[in-house]
């Protein structure tokens, strides 16, 4: 699978030079706009995978992200407000662990829910989505009037800190412009994809988190915690795909918050796991791939108003595409976990 | 491995399946629900606005049924949800989970905007209308059978390719308008202002009139069809198992297939109303996000018609009333996203008691281990 998004990416290479990219500054450029797109979808995507590796089908993720980036704007912004020289690591710190606090509390709602009172995930996932988006757009727009201001919310001392990339970037030319000019959050998204690999296929507790997946009745005879491994597995999950939330209103708008701002990469990022089949470092180029479609209808020269609305489909229909041709191959290793979406009642046969 | 030695903490509670309640105890139970909902809105409600949520209550009651304008418009976007509930209720009761609705009502109305477009007066009124709802359904029955039909062949995962569909119709309208208002504004118009062709009737002076009896009449009709139908027995069946379905010969993939024409139609035909019947013109959120509320309402009601009348106008009601306190009190109008989306894990996560028992463990410990 790996080979053949490596081949992806040199076909849409090879269509892009077609299309005209004489200048290389244009593709480099390119290339940091794909990664800086994908990584909310790689985080997304990567929490998801583990969720969904337990069983669980969140299809509340899209209002989880929300919730990561609300949350982080939200304790910044208390926090930029109580002093008047803000700390550096308290900077990070703050906005960090408040967020994980909001997705982290979602996912309880989703997990009490669906593994403790079994409720249709289905179901649940999209009342969380409303609920997630809601909340958000509610905080985002009404932050500032609870404080008696006006305006919209914009942290500029505090987004800084995320967006500081390592010093020697851009003594690196092309490449350091390209490949090392991210905020913190960026690398981390790749490191974590590269850690839930790990912890999925070579440790103990990944073993188990995939049997309960799998089947959760097995997994439950072995002496497994089914219902803990879930709730851990969804709550970690999803605390990882609220950093998605995070880095794109700590990064990618530098602090600032627009209502609907996210749109709906949190419905991409969920295709993506289809996309990735499961495996967190096929996500990793997946996501790049794209945030590379999002982006390409503006390093394209000359399109009218509408053929970008065409082009600005891509994904959704790549998206469509995959998932076609994943049913038809129907390879064993490539099929969801065997109990994704159903809940586990221990005394029904 | 741990030794099996370990003592065993018998847990507190002992959870069984109900085989059957009464109809009085579970109407008990989701009032409780509601109930515990309206308080927990109401504790939200206070610690955001500060006001006695009896006044903002009011204050909702008031923002639906102050003026017959407002009252006809809870009436219309009840209406308009209702159709598309009932649009995905036969999918789900197939355990088809079709999250496209949103994209299969927009095509729909995207279908009915070209009509209204490029004939403009060419050809009469009413054989404009007809023409609209037919290529309506028609574009709604292919945005909703596509994917069936490779969930039917290849059992490719229909949540996923009906989603991503959503994204698709929305991109092709914002093409359409890209070709069609050439400044650019990325904004049409109302079409046929002057000689309002293609827009359907006024009844009695009321222009949301028709578009209610329409969605009413379908209401009955899918009432009907999913209750006393064979064809609606065999969706029920493949729903509970499709095991079962092919050994008493139903054809699945015949069904899921039909299935989804009806889906996709009915959506069409709630596209059809949206634009012939109410806004007269096509943009990205003419749905509103109703795909996905409708797919809650199916669920809250248990896909029954007559329930989702009544729970569509419930959750409208809340939408028109919080974004009346919205601009009552300066908010943000997505409080009604967080209200609605509060009573939902309510009334869903009340559910559990109705299926569900639980027994507290009693004094058993003579039991031989």
């Amino acid at each position: 699978m790996i080979v053949t998004l490596l081949l992806c990416i040199v076909v849409t290479q090879l269509i892009l030079f077609v299309l005209g990219f004489s200048s290389n500054n244009t593709f480099y450029e390119f290339i940091n706009a794909a990664i800086i797109q994908g990584v909310p979808l790689l985080f997304g995507a990567t929490g998801e995978i583990i969720t969904e590796k337990s069983g669980n089908l969140n299809l509340g993720i899209p209002g989880i992200m929300y919730i990561g980036g609300i949350s982080g704007i939200v304790g910044g912004y208390l926090y930029e407000n109580s002093t008047a020289a803000p700390i550096g690591a308290l900077c990070i710190i703050i906005p960090l662990l408040s967020s994980f606090l909001g997705s982290a509390l979602m996912a309880l709602i989703y997990c009490f829910l669906t593994v403790t009172l079994r409720v249709n995930q289905n179901v649940t996932g999209l009342a969380l989505t409303t609920f997630g988006v809601g909340i958000g757009n509610f905080l985002g727009g009404s932050l500032l009037k609870f404080f008696g201001r006006t305006g919209s919310i914009s942290l500029n001392k505090i987004a800084p800190y995320f967006k500081a990339k390592l010093p020697f970037a851009d003594s690196l030319g092309n490449f350091g412009k390209t490949y090392l000019s991210f905020g913190f959050l960026a690398y981390l998204a790749i490191i974590i994809a590269i850690c839930a690999s790990f912890f999925l296929n070579r440790t103990r507790a990944g073993l188990s988190l995939r049997a309960v997946g799998e089947n959760p009745a097995t997994a439950d005879a072995t002496g497994i915690n089914v219902t803990r491994y879930k709730y851990l597995s969804t709550i970690i999950g999803s605390m990882i795909a609220g950093l998605g939330g995070l880095y794109f209103v700590m990064d990618y708008t530098g602090g600032a918050w627009t209502n609907n701002g996210f749109g709906d990469r949190g419905w991409l990022a969920i295709a993506l796991v289809i996309f990735a089949i499961w495996r967190p470092t096929s996500a990793i180029f997946s996501s790049f791939l794209f945030g590379g479609l999002y982006m390409l209808c503006i390093y394209i020269p000359g399109l009218s108003s509408s053929t970008t609305e065409l082009i600005n489909m891509l994904p959704y229909v790549v998206t469509i595409l995959i998932l076609i041709v994943i049913s038809m191959r129907n390879k064993r290793e490539n099929q969801p976990p065997a109990s994704l979406g159903l809940s586990y009642f221990r005394e029904e046969r | 491995m741990k030794t099996s030695e370990k003592h065993v903490k018998e847990p507190l509670f002992h959870i069984t399946k109900r085989a059957d309640i009464s109809i009085l105890k579970s109407i008990l139970i989701y009032a409780v629900a509601v109930v515990a909902a309206l308080v927990i809105c109401a504790l939200v409600i206070i610690s955001v606005t500060k006001y006695n949520p009896i006044e903002v209550y009011k204050e909702m009651i008031k923002g639906n049924f102050e003026t017959k304008r407002k009252f006809f418009n809870l009436l219309q976007d009840t209406a308009m949800l209702l159709c598309i509930s009932l649009a995905v209720t036969p999918a789900f009761k197939m355990k088809f989970w079709n999250l496209g609705a949103e994209g299969q009502v927009l095509v729909g109305g995207l279908a009915s905007a070209a009509c209204m477009f490029y004939f403009k007066s060419d050809i009469p009124s009413w054989a404009l209308i007809l023409l609209m709802l037919v290529t309506s359904i028609l574009c709604g029955i292919i945005w909703g059978v596509l994917p069936a039909v490779f969930k039917a062949i290849w059992n490719t995962n229909e949540s996923l390719f009906t989603l991503m569909m959503n994204y698709v119709a929305i991109q092709l309208i914002s093409y359409f308008i890209a070709v069609w208002v050439p400044t650019g504004s990325q904004v049409l118009g109302v079409l046929n202002q002057k000689t309002k062709f293609g827009w359907l009737p006024d009844l009695f002076g009321q222009k949301y009139l028709l578009n209610i009896i329409i969605v009413l009449t379908l209401t009955v009709i899918v009432f009907i069809y999913m209750r006393f139908s064979k064809q609606g027995y065999e969706i029920s069946v493949v729903g509970e198992s499709e095991n079962t379905a092919r050994y008493v010969g139903i054809n699945v993939k015949k069904v899921i297939i039909r299935t989804m024409i009806i889906s996709g139609a009915i959506c069409g035909i709630a596209g059809f109303l949206l634009v012939s019947g109410a806004s007269h013109s096509i943009h990205k959120g003419l749905a509103g996000g109703m795909g996905f509320t409708a797919i809650m309402v199916a669920w809250l009601s248990k896909f029954n018609p007559g329930v989702m009348v009544f729970v569509s106008m419930f959750l409208m009601f809340l939408q028109h009333g919080a974004s009346s306190i919205a601009t009552k009190f300066n908010l943000d109008k997505s409080v009604s996203d967080i209200l609605i989306g509060i009573i939902i894990f309510c009334i869903i996560g009340s559910d559990f008691f109705i299926n569900y028992k639980i027994n507290k463990r009693a004094k058993a410990k003579e039991v031989t281990q």
